[in-house]
């Protein structure tokens, strides 16, 4: 398959300028800058380009809610990449950087903004820097800066570097952190496209999202559609990791099932040690765990498929677990880790992780009674839909699909 | 000398990425800047950019206290922040660690004798592939460290404190 996103895994030095120009780069950007701005956000909207953060909503209708009774407006590229088992948007920022500033540069220029942040968790400070420089020479090639290629359209690009916060990831908790607060979500609505940055009319997409726009405008709706499926059009980047022989980035048409990801030898190569697989966190740490069947191992990762055997697609970041491993431990790995997150704004997910992590932690220690596990099911059903944001509601998902569908591994 | 009187230009560009009336944008930025020289913000950083931002030293050790990279107290020179969440656990980031403590004599979030490293236990830093990783954290900055072993750690540490010696 031909790559759209990890392209530099065919051309050598793609995040040198020269290289890049060489390989048809800006073409997208040249072409929108001749465009009208709802042009391009139609055409986006064609390719139904969903969002690649996790949500999974579609980048143009989000592009298409600005208001335009409100001014400035604001991009900001959400490179907070934080969910365990995710680690696709760092490849791209130091691999393709300019496919990403490109996309961004479109976007920018289809919602009329002068002024994009790219918001990097505060462990990508190298990548950050490294950003700075390829926006520094973007601008002296008359991509970026003022009047871009001869258009009276200007647009600067800053890095924003966070400082280790997973719910720094969530749009409205990154916009509060870049306004200089701790990030903690906002009530929605309003939502960003109405007030967003500043109380501006802001985009915020994910680095892939971003970075899969140049093609599209490239080769328009219908070059796009050729990946994918129907309602999940294009290519995906898979983090692959856990129990699997290649862990790694692949980049594959949406609809792909499972089991070629994880099972073939050009991608995860199966499972080490002679061990079979038990279970798979199609999206990170805020997966449901799916059980491995022979249907859900044949079923296509896509925004509507996963669903079917109880999982999300999300951020695709599949990890996978063998039948070596026990479950009460890796929800107690999970609970640890959101319980630390936790923001802290609201009651259910700041008291709810608490106990959560109290109860998984009793529970694998072997000391747990029946009830513990009754509670544990209990604390999580009312933290379910009485969050703030998604990510008290998402700290329930593995602990309650676990309990659920591997109910040995919970037995006093 | 006060981080204004140290690094003017700095600020300045700082300052430049952000409307003119929202400069509290800058305070992660300036956060960063502060620990450049002892790993830590100091009281008078703390005074010294809240001054800048117009917040208050509360809010600033609010914000020190919410993000997990910002310190204000003293560790190691090199903190060595070691990944154990879900898919470095996976891959065996838990024994890993036990192995280096032991190796170094200390537990996760001590600082080793020589006042050289901070081993301390982190949330996922997106490298789940290249496990068992790290991050050193340092006034320089952050590297990541990847697919590590035991012995390629010991030889880092080595080179981290010839660093240390010769910036002395």
């Amino acid at each position: 398959m031909e790559y759209m996103l990890l392209r530099h895994r065919d051309i050598d030095n793609l995040n040198q300028i020269d290289t890049f120009l060489k390989e048809d780069g800006f073409e997208g950007l040249k072409k929108a800058l001749k465009m009208e701005t709802t042009d391009v956000t139609n055409e986006v909207k064609a390719a139904g380009l969903r969002g690649r953060g996790g949500a999974g909503f579609p980048a143009g209708v989000k592009w298409s809610f600005m208001d335009n009774n409100n001014w400035p407006h604001y991009v900001v590229a959400n490179a907070d990449e934080s969910e365990p088992g995710t680690f696709k948007d760092r490849e791209i920022m130091e691999s393709n950087p300019f496919q990403f500033l490109e996309g961004i540069a479109i976007s920018s220029f289809a919602v009329g903004a002068n002024a994009a942040y790219i918001y990097l968790r505060g462990e990508f400070w190298e990548v950050a820097h490294f950003l700075d420089e390829k926006i520094e020479e973007m601008e002296k090639a008359g991509f970026l800066g003022e009047n871009i290629q001869g258009t009276d359209y200007s647009l600067k690009i800053y890095t924003h570097l966070g400082a280790g916060a997973y719910i720094c990831g969530e749009e409205t908790a990154l916009l509060e952190s870049m306004e200089g607060k701790r990030g903690q979500p906002r009530v929605r609505p309003p939502f960003p496209p109405s007030e967003g940055l500043y109380n501006k009319p802001t985009v915020v997409n994910n680095v892939e999202t971003l970075s899969s726009v140049p093609y599209i405008i490239k080769n328009e709706a219908d070059g796009y559609r050729k990946f994918g499926t129907e309602k999940s059009p294009g290519t995906k980047i898979f983090s692959l990791s856990g129990n699997v022989n290649n862990p790694g980035n692949y980049e594959l048409p949406l609809g792909t099932p499972f089991r070629t990801l994880i099972f073939d030898e050009k991608y995860g190569g199966g499972i080490p040690d002679g061990k079979s697989i038990k279970a798979i966190m199609p999206a990170g740490a805020s997966s449901s765990m799916v059980v491995a069947t022979d249907e859900a191992l044949d079923t296509p990762m896509d925004y509507e498929h996963v669903q079917d055997v109880g999982g999300s697609l999300g951020s695709a970041s599949v990890i996978v677990v063998d039948d070596s491993v026990g479950l009460d431990w890796l929800i107690a790995k999970t609970m640890d880790f959101f319980h630390h997150e936790s923001c802290g704004k609201c009651t259910p997910c700041r008291e709810g992780s608490y106990w959560m992590k109290k109860l998984t932690e009793r529970i694998h220690s072997g000391e747990g009674s029946e009830k513990d596990v009754e509670l544990l099911k209990d604390v999580a059903y009312q933290m379910q839909g009485t969050t703030l944001c998604a990510l008290g509601e998402f700290s329930t998902m593995a602990v309650v699909s676990s309990i659920e569908r591997f109910p040995e591994d919970f037995k006093a | 000398m006060s981080l204004a009187e140290k690094y003017p230009q700095e600020i300045e560009k700082i300052l430049a990425k952000y409307p003119p009336e929202q400069k509290r944008s800058a305070v992660m930025a300036l956060l960063y800047m502060a620990m450049r020289e002892e790993g830590y913000v100091s009281k008078a950083d703390k005074a010294d950019i809240a001054e800048m931002l117009e917040m208050t030293t509360t809010e600033i050790s609010g914000i020190i206290g919410f993000y997990s990279l910002f310190h204000d107290e003293k560790a190691g020179q090199y903190r060595l922040q070691v990944c154990t969440d879900i898919g470095c656990a996976l891959r065996g980031a838990d024994q890993y660690l036990a192995d280096l403590c032991k190796e170094l004599g200390v537990k996760p979030g001590e600082t080793t004798k020589d006042g050289l490293v901070t081993v301390e236990e982190v949330k996922c830093l997106a490298a789940c592939d290249k496990a068992p990783m790290f991050q050193v954290q340092s006034p320089k900055g952050i590297k990541y460290h990847e697919e590590m072993t035991i012995a390629a750690t010991i030889d880092l540490i080595e080179e981290l404190r010839k660093d240390a010696q010769e910036a002395k």
